[in-house]
């Protein structure tokens, strides 16, 4: 029975992994006030391109970070088309999403059904992993596990003690507040997409290099979704994310195993999206005043300089 | 050391599309002078200082500082030039801290942790000034003259030297602009230089040492207050001879037409924003709102016109109960409605003039049958309410964004008095229009009074409320501290109300 615990546990963070991270990412996006709905895309783009770098190297570390500057360069597209041509953000972020499926899918086209040799392999922290289940839990993870939870930590931390943090947050907030006070919106912008970018494409390879060992065409099953909604569950707050991240990782590993008692497994693959709306609908109903406080104020509006 | 002396600015010019804002503009300012920039609305005084200070690069035209010329291309650059810019909107991130607003953009604050450094900073130039703001609070919980004291706080900290202030007196009660003109006497002593755009005559003669004034986007003049006299300032401000000239007749209230008692309403963020409020309002009455905006009107506003829900409390119209009924209903029984942000509330902007003219009119006959419009009898009668209200319009055939702000504003009181109303509503109707239209306007509100009708007026514009109100209630935290008339007309007594130092006939709760 422990082990059994120990295992989903431990298979709930590993699933979670990914839209923790994804969902760091658009916090950072969106806090700026830029709304990207782009994540599924450059998840998909982070996961083949760093499976194609595996692939080729045989170095997961290589894919991961290759992966990180793929979905940074990535994202350079939706910034160009709301930052600096001031279009709509949420038609921008779609084309990116529909962008990256397709630019993947036809990457990967030719490594279907040809697993990697090596995978992104668990790392046992010194002395942490002799602790008695938490040590199993806990640290037997992969480097993505630990690196999103001190990446958490660490976006929390700049957010809200930071100078930097205080700029990323007003130009969410006021941009025209901000640029009175010396800060340059659009850089803050362009750097706080990219950033999230870099999230998403991380969290991308995490599935094809870590999670999974191959390649699938659409191997995001709409995660990338997952995390716009965990992002408005988090409240825009990274310690918030954790929790929302790891309860949805636990809802993917309740589809095995609760496979077995008969359910039909294609009414368990909705769970995740289920939950997502049910989610949604809560949040919507009766709490809406107290959550808009929480949202950036300007998220999603371009901001015009020279206009009164 | 100062690093401002003298700062001129030779022949600004700016224009945003096709509508000249500035044109071919110069103005100096030297050391312990406080300029005025004087002039009407659109006069483009805040286009001026926004060039000044960055936020708008100017089409044609230079600054010099101390006799050199300057680019600034961005805040950033007139903050090191040492220019500070307090604007009429404050420039401030409602849902931060005040440390959190002072941190932004400050080059000192160390970039890890800056909040303990701010705080130190802070209690000095406390001390040094006399401003008191708990650094801790959010900025939507403090007054309007709180915020500003934070936007001063924020440009000293900056140590500027030369203080742009545009319209600072307009959102605050007259006690805190006595304070305002202190700080502003202080800093001219210090050797500061300080440049006040006001519409008012008044504080441009006892605050000011030099006068610009602009008119249409032009310099029209510029002298030595001591010099001039009041009404040749206004002479050169409005370009003709102005004095309000109406007649407001003494009328005998009739009967009761609105009552409100006892009512509650909730504000967005979800706390009490109405506390309590009771008054009523007879025929051949205008009754005035007073209070520095955010005490509670607009919520009560919208409470009575039926946009928003009461929670207690009740509104009686000519005898039935209107509370929480839809505003479809409550116009239906006759209260029309001119409400504040005219652009986003009171029309549409992209429909046409003719369109506009209808709207919430537009299910009703004659300008609906069965289910189709009546577009010859909508024309007709945009026409006729063009005419009889001078609107001005090139024809009712454009979209109804394209008019100016005042013709905007005389359609929509055409539109809500023409059926003459039982009741109207007008929140700050005549809040950024020039003289020419504000007196317009006033005179339509008096002239529906005179007719019969009862007429709620929101505004925080004193004079206006005691040149048009038969009574005036003063609001402060959603409860009305006292109800004045105009014959008492004691304006340091609607000041102390404003902000709560004094109630007649309320008693005080607790606040929270």
């Amino acid at each position: 029975m422990e082990d059994l615990i120990i295992s989903v546990l431990k298979r709930a963070l590993i699933a979670g992994t990914p839209l923790l991270l994804g969902t760091l990412g658009e916090i950072t996006a969106e806090r700026s006030g830029i709304l990207n709905l782009g994540v599924e895309g450059m998840m998909s783009l982070g996961a083949i391109s760093g499976f194609m770098v595996t692939f080729a190297t045989g170095n997961p570390y290589l894919g991961l970070a290759v992966s990180v500057l793929a979905g940074a360069a990535f994202s350079l597209i939706h910034s160009f088309v709301s930052v600096t041509l001031k279009a709509n953000q949420v038609v921008s972020g779609l084309a990116l999403t529909m962008t990256g499926l397709g630019v993947s899918g036809m990457l990967g086209k030719s490594y279907i059904g040809r697993p990697l040799s090596v995978k992104m392999m668990p790392v046992e922290l010194p002395l942490l992993h002799r602790i008695p289940f938490a040590g199993e839990v806990l640290f037997s993870q992969d480097i993505y596990f630990y690196l999103s939870i001190i990446l958490g930590v660490i976006l929390w931390f700049v957010l809200r003690h930071t100078k930097a943090g205080i700029a990323v947050r007003s130009v969410g907030e006021n941009p025209k507040a901000a640029e009175s006070q010396g800060i340059r919106v659009s850089a803050v912008r362009y750097a706080c997409v990219a950033v999230g970018g870099a999230f998403a494409g991380m969290a991308g390879s995490h599935i094809s290099i870590a999670y999974s060992k191959s390649w699938i065409e659409g191997i995001t099953v709409g995660r990338g979704w997952i995390v716009i909604a965990l992002t408005i569950f988090a409240m825009w707050n990274p310690l918030r994310a954790f929790y929302g991240a790891f309860l949805f990782g636990g809802i993917f590993v309740l589809q095995y195993i609760l496979q077995p008692l008969g359910i039909s497994p294609n009414l368990l693959a909705m769970l995740p999206y289920v939950t997502t709306l049910g989610i949604l609908v809560l949040y919507g109903i009766g709490r809406d005043a107290q959550r808009r406080m929480h949202a950036p104020a300007m998220l999603g509006e371009a901001y015009h300089k020279d206009e009164r | 050391m100062k690093k401002i002396t003298g700062l001129e600015m030779a022949g600004i010019s700016k224009s945003f599309g096709e509508v000249s804002a500035n044109r071919n503009i110069s103005l100096s300012v030297s050391s312990g002078e406080v300029l005025g920039l004087l002039g009407e609305n659109g006069a483009g005084k805040t286009t001026l200082m926004n060039i000044l200070y960055g936020l708008y690069r100017p089409d044609k035209g230079t600054i010099r500082i101390n006799g050199n010329p300057v680019a600034i291309r961005s805040p950033r650059d007139s903050i090191r030039a040492g220019i500070g810019m307090i604007h009429q909107h404050f420039m401030l991130v409602q849902n931060h801290t005040v440390l959190e607003n002072l941190i932004l953009g400050y080059d000192q604050a160390p970039m890890v942790l800056p909040h303990r450094y701010m705080r130190v900073r802070v209690a000095e130039f406390e001390k040094k000034y006399g401003i008191h703001i708990d650094p801790d609070k959010q900025v939507w919980e403090l007054s309007a003259g709180e915020q500003q004291k934070v936007e001063i706080l924020k440009a000293l900290l900056r140590e500027a030297d030369l203080l742009i202030m545009d319209e600072p007196t307009s959102v605050l009660t007259p006690q805190e602009a006595d304070d305002l003109y202190r700080v502003i006497r202080r800093m001219k002593d210090e050797g500061h230089s300080v440049i006040l755009i006001s519409h008012k005559l008044d504080e441009i003669m006892s605050i000011c040492t030099r006068v610009t004034v602009l008119r249409k986007g032009e310099t029209v003049g510029q002298a030595e207050v001591s010099a001039v006299d009041k009404a040749e300032l206004a002479r050169m401000m409005i370009g003709r001879e102005v004095m309000f000239s109406f007649k407001k007749t003494p009328r005998e209230p009739g009967d009761v037409v609105l009552e409100v008692r006892d009512l509650h309403v909730i504000s967005d963020r979800n706390v009490p924003a109405v506390r309590g409020v009771s008054f009523s309002i007879h025929k051949n009455e205008i009754f005035g709102i007073a209070g520095v905006s955010g005490n509670g009107q607009r919520e009560m506003v919208e409470a009575i016109t039926g946009l928003r829900k009461a929670k207690s409390g009740d509104i009686v119209l000519e005898g039935s109960s209107i509370v929480n009924e839809s505003a479809r209903v409550v116009n239906s029984r006759g209260v029309t409605h001119v409400p504040e942000e005219r652009i986003k509330f009171g029309i549409v902007p992209n429909l046409l003039i003719y369109e506009n003219a209808v709207l919430k009119q537009h299910t009703m006959s004659p300008f609906s049958r069965v289910m189709f419009l009546d577009y010859d009898s909508i024309r007709d009668h945009a026409m006729e309410l063009v005419d009889r209200f001078q609107v001005s319009a090139p024809s009712i055939h454009v979209p109804t964004k394209n008019l100016s702000g005042g013709n905007i504003q005389k359609l929509i009181i055409a539109r809500e008095i023409h059926r003459k109303p039982a009741l109207l509503v007008a929140s700050h109707p005549t809040y950024g229009l020039d003289v020419g239209a504000t007196e317009y306007i006033r005179s339509q509100l008096l002239i529906r009074r005179d007719e019969g009708g009862a007429v709620l007026l929101v505004s925080e514009d004193l004079e206006e409320l005691f040149e048009v109100c038969d009574r005036i209630a003063v609001m402060f935290k959603g409860q009305i501290m006292g109800i004045l008339s105009p014959g008492d007309r004691d304006i340091e007594d609607i000041g102390l109300m404003m902000t709560g130092s004094i109630g007649t006939d309320t008693p005080k709760e607790q606040g929270e």
